[in-house]
This record gives C-alpha cells, structure tokens and sequence, in this order.
C-alpha cells in the first residue's frame, strides 16, 4: 500500500483510453464501475474535446455482483457494438472489474462479431498510464497486423517511388502530440519523405493495416510507440528510429538517422545552423546571461532527457538534478544524468521531487505542472516541459515541441520565464525607486524575488530553534545583510549558506561585509 | 403528490462516484482528513475532479492498494495500519480520520471499521479514526457526504436542549446568514452539522429538530431521527419560495407566530424577487434538461420552472428519496419527468430530440454537448457556490442565466430557439 496525495499518471485504463480516443471507427468497452466515468472529463475539459471518448462503461452496482455480472457485461457489449458499429472493438476492465474476473475479452470474443476483437489485460495494481497506453496500440497492432505477411517487398528505390514512414506514439493527452505531427510531417515533406501512417492519433484500424506499406516508422513517443516499432520491426521487417526530434541538435541526428535506415544521402541542409531561431538566439550577446544557469529538470522520460540535452548542449546551462516519474524509462534516464554528473530521480511522489528542487536551489525548473507549482511556492521560475496533462498544455495557438520550430517554442517557453527572472532582479535592485513603492506585483506572486531566500531563511530558524549551542553559529551582521541582499535574490539563498559555511569552517563569528567577499573568494577559488 | 411522471431507468450511467464529495467535505472540516483506500483509479478521480485544490497541502489522500495487498487481508489490515500510522506522524494537527472505503476495497473486502476501530484504541483518543463507503459500486457523487456525516452521528453527545440543527454542508457565509435569520426569528440555538471542526460535533436529542440543507442526505436524516431528532418537512432552500417555505416550516416546528415571520421574511422576499427579475426575464421560457448526478436536480427544477419560467423536459437524478423529496415534487408542475437511474446514451437522444436552452450535466459531459451547439451548466457547480437562502436566489439564477447570456453575446446574429 502506497500513501498518494497525488499521482503523475493515471492507472493503465486510463493509457487504453487515451489510444481507443485518439483513434477513429474504434470502441472500448470498459467493465467499470460508474465512478470510472470521470475519466472522460480528461478529454472533454482537458483536451477540450467536442466529442465523448468512444467508450463504453458497464458501470455495474454493488447489487449487480450477486448476480450474473458476465450477462451484464455482454449487454453492455452487444448495445455498444449495436450503436457505435465499431470497425475494431477493445475490451478490457478497470481496478475493481479485474477483481471480479469476468474476463470480458473472452466474453466479447464468445459473441460472434465479424470485427476484430482486442482483449486487453492491464493490470491496474502494478501498472500505470502510460504503460497502458503502449500495451494497448501494441496489441491493436498485432491483433490487426498478425496474418499480414512479412514476405520481403520492394524498396522505395525498387519501386521508384518517395520513400515513406509511419509516424507512431502521438496521442491524446499526450504532451503537444497535435503539432508535433504537423511539424514532423513538415519536416519530412521538405527532405522528401511522405508520411503514410499517423497513429494513434487521427489513426482507423484501415490505417493500422496499412502500417506495412511504409520503409520505416518513426517512433516520436518511445513511451508509447516504442514496444510496437519493436514488434513491426521482428515480425514486419520495418526498421525504426530512435532518436526523437527534440531540440536542434536531436533533430539532425533524426534526420540523419532517418536518411540512413533509407540509404538516403544526407542533405547539407540539414546541418545548417539557421534551420531553427534557437541557434542563433542562443548565440546572440543577449544569450550570454544564460551561461551556467542552474535548471532542474523532472519530467515523462522523451521530455526529460531531450531537456537535459537541449539545456546542456544549446543553450549552455547546467543540469543540477534530472529525473523521471516513468520508470519505464529509468533504463534511459540513469545513464543521462550520470552523464551529466547526477544520479538521476526516478520517483512518483511529487513531494520527493520538490525537496530535490530545493536541495538543488535551480534558477530555472523545467518540470510539470505539479512542478510548476512546487517552483512557485519556492519563487523559482518554471516551464512546462511534460505530462501530466493541465488544460494550459493544449494552446489555442500552433505550439509544437518536435523538429525546428519546436524548438523556437522551446526557445521562447524556458528562456521567458528566466527573463521575467532577471526583470524580479531589477525589480529587486530598485525597489526603493519611487516607481516601485507601491508594491510592484510580481508575476511570480507574493514570492517573487524572495522565494529562494525565504526557503533558507527557513531552514536557518529550524536550525536556531532546536539546537541549544547555537554559539558555533555565526551570526550575521547588519552589513553583511545589507551586503547579502544585494546579491540576486535566484542565488542569494546558496550564497548565504556558502558563506555560513565558510564562516563556520573559518571560525568566524560573525559575518560581514568582508566574510561574504571572503567567501565568494574562497568556493571561486 | 403531483402529475410528475416518475420513470426509471438503467443502463451505462455517467456519474460521480461518492468518493468527489471528498473534494468539498476537506474545504468544510478543514482539521479532518480523508484517506481514500483504494486504487490508482480513486486517486485520479479525486485529483481531477478536485483540480487546482491538489497544489495546495491537500486534505486528502488514497492509500494506493498494490498486487500484494489483494493476497492477503489481514497483511492489507496492517499495510493500511502502517500507512496511517505514517500519515498521522507526518500531519500531526489531523483531528478525525476518515478512512474512506472504494470499489476495490469493498469488493476484496477489507473491513474498514474493524481497522478504524483498532486504531482507536492505539491512538487513544489522539485522532478519531472513522469510516465509510464513497465506492462507486454503492454511491454516486453527493452520496459520500450522506455517509461521512452518518459515520460522525455515533460521536454526537447526547443533548435534551430544544434547538434547531442545519444538516449538510453550506457555504460558511450563507450558513452564517441562515443562522442569523433564525436567531431574529427567535430561534436562538442554531447548530450545524457538518460543524466547521470535525471535533466541535453538535449535540443531538429529542428536541432536536433537524432541517435539512441538503436533499441528498438520505441515511444522515434516518440515523438522526433514529437518534431521536425530528426531521422538519420541507422543500429545500434553494430559491426565494423554496427558502421562504424551509425557513418558515422551522419556524413553525419552533411555534413562532406567524406574523413575525413575515415580518421579518418579506422585505427579503421583495429585495430577492427584484434582484431575481433580470434572470427570469432571460430564462423565462427556455427549455431545460437536467442530467443524473448531484441528487440538487428536483429543487432546482422546481426553481427554475416556478421562479424563472423554465420549461422543464426531463428532470434526471441518480436516486429518488421520494420521502424527503416529498416537498419538492408537490411544488412542480404538472406532467414532469424525472427520471431516476440512467441510460446516458438514450438519455442523450433524448436531449438531442428535444434540443433544450440548456443542460445541466457533469464536467464529461458538458463540452461535447456544447460542441453540439447546447448550452450547458455543470452541475458540480452546484455543490461549490453559495447558492441556498432567499438573498441567494439570484445567484443561483445567475449560474443559469450566464451561458445563456454568453451564446447570446457570441452569437449576435443567432439567438437561441425553444423549438
């Protein structure tokens, strides 16, 4: 039993649903009780859909488990297959049906339907969402594709044709899914290269069964995608990619990874530096106070490690902790953040990352949105980078995160917060200017400008109350204050610490003017 | 009773379970805590049904049951004990525990109440631990409050002091007004239970008489007159009659002359009705749908038809007392439908037949209904805003009158038909 304030993924049936909705001419029975409604809400509020997701729950009572629950189940069945005239049927159950062992899939498969019929078993007590999403295209996949013949067929060369790919992985709820497929799709039609497939997302099972007609499949969502490009790639013979398009750099190692499993030669565009804005904002002179700022990163596993990469490689920060809630991906992530010098944080309680963000003191938090909220109540600015999915993640306006303008998105979403960063710190410095007296309202609320340092303020009156020689304490002067609060309130708190430390280590007192600059010499040093 | 067409109904429901009731019962008892055991699925329900609330410390949590707790129940009993254990350490200022049982937990069957009762007698006296069921398999949505507050009822000290007792939760502020209204009618002990901290529980006995605020508290209202409290006839307080007729009927249990009453209530009842005229003359003759799911859907259609001029089509609830509902169906009008229990597809045919003004529906619900050019009120809506008492009515109206007000402001050219 796991104590859970709150989650960053839902329970398996949820990652069926996000398939079974992003998918067209499909239906999902799911044998759930009627609580389990609330799930729609995710599609119609969040994703602010105008349809229903096309599931069906059984919504069975306490009274109905006395009785013949299987009967109900096939009701439920033959109504949905009656109304909606699903080309392919999904069945499965939610936590509380799994305890009740109707088998459902079998039920359905037992009736007679000339449609295909998929039976999902996920189990809701040991996995999560996104674990459910990925089983439940991978078993749409195979039931759909498992008589096609794998027999050899011509090369897009051979058959003087464009080369073509599938796009797999993208999905509702999915973080920016709806324009990382244009983009991508963009993308290729400039090199060339059409898309033949999209799915899950816009996918029918006709499209699923035309997946074998592509060169390759591009797998844009390892999380979701990546068992299925797995299983099209032993049994159909259709390599995939691993690189995902995020950022500039892992764009143009896609596009040439892409090139060459298509033995297609490598055009000189693709390492041209003006193909996305990041590369030239990042390099202008206005760029320069990004140099080494501190960012904390915690997201799905696709985000979080194309974060690091892009934070570490483009715009010249520097990683101070990097983690994943999926630990599906943990496997990936490890290595990324020893790589970077970290040891990377694989949890699901949000409550494990917050502490590691203020462990880490960041200047910038790209995260989620629980994240979001953690960095406000800490004063730090923050970006979305990830799911879990908040109505604010799906803009009105055109805002990929794949391939070269996402890029540009990523460019403006991580380093806007950070400018408003730098504006606190103005704000900060002339705070006594009479523009400002009235209070100026930071965006950051009642915080702004002062979180950092409160959180340490924090910690120094816990140390000061429960400990009753607080003689080895040095105590700071009314200078040295004065001098402290001169430094920017997104350093100010390491600062403070640095230099208590120095003064205990050096035995001081108290602390001035002069022990702050003695410190600063000193960790420079 | 009235020509209302009772109807029922079954098949694929599209309702809350009782465990959202959750998401406003922390606001109420700000010192309880209510530990839902249960799977992933209950903790997704809660944190999006409650949304925003889960970024402040939140009130609320889900003792996550994994595969080894299905193996053995006396080991899920003592997982149960140690998480509790570990959350009590954590939140030391937890007064009342609500331990909340789910589908899955009712359906393995973990004795909630034997391992409430045990902790006890370890706590000593520290914190209450106490339990009921908001499982989806037993309860819809409004449903878990009627449980919670019977779970409180054993607790409540024994009392033979004549007063009157507001049962289920109310805005803090329309609670202060209510009572305020009372004490200058010359009811001067007025209690309210749920009370604002869990500990502070009003005493109950003979003279006590109950009013309900809410009209979905069917085994709260049977335990109290169990408890030997008398349960007031009456609509509910949602509108300017159905308040004056709740406030009065308490009243008159209370043997208070008639004219001081009125003295007291109509020059509220004139400043509501003048402050209700806008919204009536936007609701007036607009055709309404009421979907399955708070169990507040009979009172406010009886608002909305005999105060604003609604056209009531169908009037859906998830579960018709038909006892404390008495008042309520008496006031409608002639020939309306309520239907309880639900086929959410048929049910939907029948909006889309009848093309009403408006829907009131659950967040699943709403956007695609709008999306079909239906304007819609959530009816989650309902159990957040302050929306019961006489000076209330207007507001009430305004939750209706504004979706109307916006199609008509972003379809100038296209205003809404009642054919």
């Amino acid at each position: 039993m796991e104590l859970t304030l709150w989650t960053y993924e839902g329970p398996p049936h949820i990652g069926a649903m996000r398939i079974a909705t992003s998918m067209k001419k499909l239906h999902y029975v799911l044998h759930a009780p009627q609580g389990d409604t609330y799930a729609d809400l995710l599609f119609t509020m969040i994703e602010r859909r105008g349809s229903r997701p096309p599931v069906t729950y059984t919504t069975f009572q306490a009274r109905d488990l006395g009785g013949d629950t299987a009967e109900l189940v096939k009701g439920h069945i033959k109504e949905a297959v009656d109304r909606f005239k699903p080309e392919t049927l999904l069945v499965g159950e939610s936590c509380t049906a799994e305890l009740i062992q109707d088998q459902p899939g079998s039920l359905a498969k037992g009736m007679g339907f000339d449609i295909p019929i998929v039976s999902l078993e996920l189990p809701a007590y040991s996995k999560k969402e996104n674990w459910g999403g990925s089983e439940t295209f991978y078993q749409i996949v195979r039931t759909l594709l498992k008589d096609h013949s794998n027999e050899s067929k011509d090369t897009w060369q051979e058959e003087k044709r464009r080369p073509r790919v599938n796009l797999l992985g993208p999905t509702l709820l999915g973080f920016r899914c709806r324009d990382d497929v244009l983009e991508i799709q963009k993308l290729l039609g400039q090199y060339g290269i059409d898309v033949n497939v999209v799915a899950p997302l816009g996918a029918s099972p006709a499209d699923i069964m035309r997946i074998p007609n592509a060169d390759v499949n591009v797998c844009l969502y390892p999380e979701i995608a990546e068992s299925t490009c797995i299983w099209l790639e032993r049994n159909l013979n259709i390599p995939f990619t691993k690189t995902v398009p995020l950022g500039v750099g892992a764009t143009q190692d896609f596009l040439k990874e892409l090139h060459e499993v298509l033995e297609m030669e490598i055009p000189q565009s693709v390492n041209e530096s003006n193909n996305s804005k990041l590369t030239w904002y990042s390099n202008s002179v206005d760029s320069n106070y990004l140099t080494g700022k501190r960012v904390f990163i915690f997201g799905d596993g696709t985000h979080a490690l194309a974060a690091a990469r892009i934070a570490n490689e483009e715009l010249g920060f520097k990683v101070v902790g990097l983690g994943t809630y999926s630990r599906e991906m943990a496997r990936k992530v490890r290595p990324a953040a020893k790589a970077l010098g970290l040891e990377a944080l694989i949890t699901n309680d949000y409550l494990e990352v917050e502490d590691a963000i203020k462990e880490t003191s960041p200047e910038l938090v790209l995260g989620t949105q629980m994240e979001r909220h953690s960095a406000k109540r800490l004063g730090i600015p923050c970006a979305v980078i990830s799911t879990p999915m908040h109505v604010q993640d799906v803009p009105a306006r055109y805002s990929p995160q794949m391939g070269w303008e996402g890029a540009n998105v990523i460019f403006d979403d991580w380093v806007h917060p950070l400018m408003m960063g730098l504006e606190e710190h103005l704000i900060g410095m002339f705070k006594h200017d009479f523009e400002f007296v009235d209070g100026h309202q930071s965006h950051l609320g009642h915080l702004g400008g002062k979180g950092t340092e409160n959180i340490n303020q924090g910690v120094k009156t816990t140390i000061s109350n429960d400990s009753t020689n607080t003689s080895s304490d040095p105590i700071w002067t009314h200078e040295g204050e004065r001098e402290l609060s001169k430094i920017p309130f997104f350093v100010r708190g390491k600062v403070r610490r640095n230099t208590e430390n120095y003064a205990r280590q050096a035995g001081c007192r108290e602390i001035n003017e002069e022990t702050l600059y003695d410190a600063k010499a000193h960790y420079k040093a | 009773m009235s020509g209302a067409t009772l109807l029922k109904e079954s098949g694929p429901k599209e309702v809350f379970c009782g465990l959202t009731s959750i998401v406003w019962l922390h606001r109420r008892m700000p010192d309880a805590f209510f530990l839902v055991v249960g799977s992933r699925t209950c903790a997704h329900l809660i944190q999006s049904a409650a949304g925003v609330m889960i970024f402040a410390e939140p009130r609320f949590g889900t003792a996550i049951l994994e595969e080894r707790d299905l193996a053995g129940l006396a080991d899920a009993h003592d997982e149960l004990n140690r998480v509790v254990k570990n959350l009590l350490a954590r939140r030391p200022e937890i007064k009342t525990l609500f331990l909340v049982g789910s589908c899955p937990s009712e359906v393995i069957k973990i004795d909630l109440s034997r391992v409430a009762e045990n902790l006890n007698i370890e706590l000593k006296g520290q914190v209450t631990v106490l339990n009921y069921s908001g499982s989806g398999i037993e309860t819809t949505f409004t449903q878990g409050e009627d449980g919670a507050l019977k779970a409180l009822i054993p607790l409540m000290p024994k009392s033979d002091q004549k007063k009157l007792l507001l049962v289920g939760t109310l805005a803090n502020a329309v609670e202060d007004r209510l009572i305020s209204i009372f004490n200058r009618l010359g009811i001067d002990k007025v209690e309210s239970f749920p009370p604002r901290q869990s500990t502070e529980l009003p005493s109950i006995g003979p003279e006590t008489k109950v009013l309900l605020t809410q009209p979905y508290l069917t085994d709260t209202a049977r335990e109290l007159k169990n408890k030997g409290a008398e349960i007031i006839d009456a609509p509910f307080p949602l509108g300017v009659t159905g308040s004056t007729l709740w406030i009065q009927a308490a009243a008159n249990s209370f043997g208070i002359d008639k004219s001081k009453v009125d003295s007291i209530l109509n020059p509220l009842i004139s400043r509501a009705k003048e402050a209700l005229a806008p919204h009536v003359e936007k609701l007036s003759g607009k055709k309404l749908f009421l979907l399955p799911e708070s169990q507040l859907e009979i009172p406010l259609a009886r608002f909305l038809s005999n105060e604003c001029g609604m056209e009531i089509v169908e009037i859906g609830t998830p579960y018709l007392n038909r006892d404390l509902m008495k008042a309520e169906i008496d006031l409608l009008p002639p020939d309306c439908r309520i239907v309880e229990g639900q086929h959410v597809e048929k049910q939907l045919d029948r909006v889309r037949d009848s093309s009403p003004d408006l829907v009131v529906c659950g967040m699943g619900l709403a956007n695609p209904l709008e999306a079909e050019g239906i304007s819609t009120k959530w009816s989650i809506e309902m159990v957040f805003s302050p929306i019961h008492g006489i000076d209330q009515a207007s507001d009430l109206a305004e939750l209706f009158s504004r979706p109307l007000r916006r199609h008509d402001i972003l379809n100038p050219t296209k205003t809404l038909t009642s054919n």
